[in-house]
């Protein structure tokens, strides 16, 4: 962990640090471009021209060492774990991971009898959000992008955390 | 004079500080957790294998320079080209000769059998290779 992460007492110093620290994390968390299969479509849509994710904030990296956020769009297959949880173990901290689509989140439609994949992604990796979906349409991925937005903006990373 | 100095001077240590502040910034705020898999190089989520120091063939290199010597030429040629009719013919001549030096160039490598990939003289056995040409002609017909 870092050198000065959770180790002041709360006051009006360190609280409004951390609030802009946050606040500057959660304003431009850029995504790791990832496509497992179908969702991957709605995701480049959500980058591209109609929807515009820029204007959030996001851009999408084909590097993990420059991203953020890593949006697991699409079906897990076992094979496929191991190198996703790979890729997250790559990613720079702090980072954060969005299931997409019911593939991601629980095996979706291959629950029963797909003996090839996972059963959702947060057997191998946590997840912060999970956008429902079959695939999700843009609006709800950027729903989702927003509630982490809003997750990573609530983050106090400096202040000493009560336990 | 020596004011002047000092505006160096100043803008050396901004210099410094420029650079180094930030990277103290993100060494005390930024979270630092690093693990193997961190710390492995990024090769689309497979593991690396081997080493990254490989060896390329030397003839590889011959190539490249004589590329670049035409590479240097068609850069060359391309100004001159374009403002071709105004120069008149001492330009003609001039860029005559540097082609023509560049000609000889072609011709010594052609010469050498730089541009094939098998040397002529190891290829049939000339000059020094005719020892080892014959030899390998020796056990190919045993």
């Amino acid at each position: 962990m870092g050198v000065l992460e959770n180790k002041f007492n709360d006051n009006i110093v360190v609280g409004s640090l951390d609030k802009f620290l946050s606040w500057s994390r959660s304003t431009s968390p850029w995504f790791f471009q990832f496509g497992l299969a179908c969702c991957a479509i709605e995701m480049m849509a959500t980058a591209a021209a109609r929807h515009d994710l820029e204007r959030i904030g996001m851009m999408p990296r084909s590097s993990p060492r420059q991203a953020d956020v890593m949006i697991v769009a699409g079906t897990v297959t076992m094979k496929m774990a191991l190198r996703v949880k790979k890729l997250y173990e790559q990613m720079a901290n702090p980072k954060y991971v969005i299931s997409m689509g019911s593939c991601a989140t629980s095996g979706g439609p291959y629950w029963q009898h797909g003996y090839h994949v996972l059963k959702g992604v947060d057997l191998v990796v946590p997840v912060d959000v999970y956008v429902p979906g079959c695939p999700p349409r843009p609006e709800a991925l950027i729903e989702g992008l927003l509630k982490l937005q809003q997750l990573i903006s609530e983050e106090r990373p400096l202040t000493r955390k009560i336990t | 004079m020596y004011r002047d100095f000092g505006t160096i001077l100043f803008l050396i240590f901004m210099g410094i500080i420029l650079i180094y502040a930030p990277l103290l910034i993100q060494k005390l705020l930024a979270p630092n957790d690093p693990n193997a898999d961190k710390l492995a190089t990024y090769e689309c989520g497979e593991e690396s294998e081997g080493s990254a120091w490989v060896q390329f063939n030397i003839r590889f290199y011959v190539v490249a320079l004589i590329f670049l010597i035409f590479d240097v030429e068609v850069v060359f040629l391309f100004p001159w080209a374009v403002v071709f009719n105004e120069l008149g013919l001492l330009a003609f001549v001039e860029m005559s000769i540097f082609l023509i030096i560049l000609l000889l160039g072609l011709a010594y490598v052609w010469r050498r059998s730089d541009l094939d990939w098998v040397k002529y003289n190891v290829k049939y056995g000339r000059g020094r290779y005719s020892s080892l040409y014959k030899k390998s002609q020796a056990v190919k017909e045993s």
